[in-house]
């Protein structure tokens, strides 16, 4: 349980850096391989039709050819959709008409990269040994020569 | 004369461009799926395609969802 919620903060932590580096995006979902939303900009509703709708379109164009689909992007008259897949999870986002997709791409992918790395845990305190135990030490060598 | 032959290039300038305007215009209206795959291949499904119907359909509604 822990370690969902855990997942599910890194997501909106994702996605909330997102939309602060990617002028271009307007909406994003997280999603995982069964099309559970991890997180999204927009209202739980709206990111559950964005998911399904993610998902299907995924599966059907991985459909398509024998190689496996990593990526894609459609271009329609009143905006683009992007979907860009890792190991674990989707990540479906949409833009207003004619993008930089290379850059949109990027961006999307680099939010992928963050949540599936871990973040690194700030390293333990090393305690110093006290001093008196050292002198200690020093002279029970010394009574034993 | 030499006005009516600068009316004559001027209109075939025009039209030229309004056709090259006109061509860019409807190619960029047209909407396509660009698929990407981990061999590096890409495969642009353009409007009009058995395969990209069902793909823009699934593309518009994620669109229309996301615009509420």
């Amino acid at each position: 349980m822990s370690v969902s919620v855990k997942r599910v903060s890194q997501a909106a932590d994702a996605l909330a850096h997102l939309t602060e580096i990617s002028t271009q995006i307007e909406a994003a979902v997280v999603l995982d391989r069964e099309g559970g939303v991890q997180a999204a900009t927009i209202d739980d509703e709206r990111a559950g039709r964005i998911a399904r709708a993610a998902l299907e379109l995924f599966r059907q164009a991985d459909a398509q050819r024998e190689q496996e689909l990593v990526q894609l992007d459609a271009a329609l008259a009143d905006g683009s959709v992007f979907v860009v897949r890792d190991a674990e999870r989707l990540i479906a986002a949409t833009t207003g008409t004619g993008p930089t997709a290379g850059l949109v791409f990027y961006d999307l992918k680099s939010a992928l990269r963050g949540l599936a790395a871990p973040k690194p845990k700030p390293k333990p305190r090393t305690r110093r040994a006290p001093a008196k135990r050292a002198s200690t030490t020093r002279k029970k060598a010394d009574e034993s020569t | 004369m030499r006005a009516r032959k600068a009316l004559v290039v001027g209109a075939a300038i025009g039209s030229a461009v309004g056709a090259v305007a006109l061509r860019r215009r409807a190619g960029r209206s047209r909407d396509r799926v660009e698929l990407y795959f981990d061999d590096g291949s890409l495969v642009t499904l353009a409007q009009g395609s058995s395969e990209a119907v069902p793909l823009l359909l699934h593309a518009r509604e994620l669109l229309a969802a996301a615009r509420g």
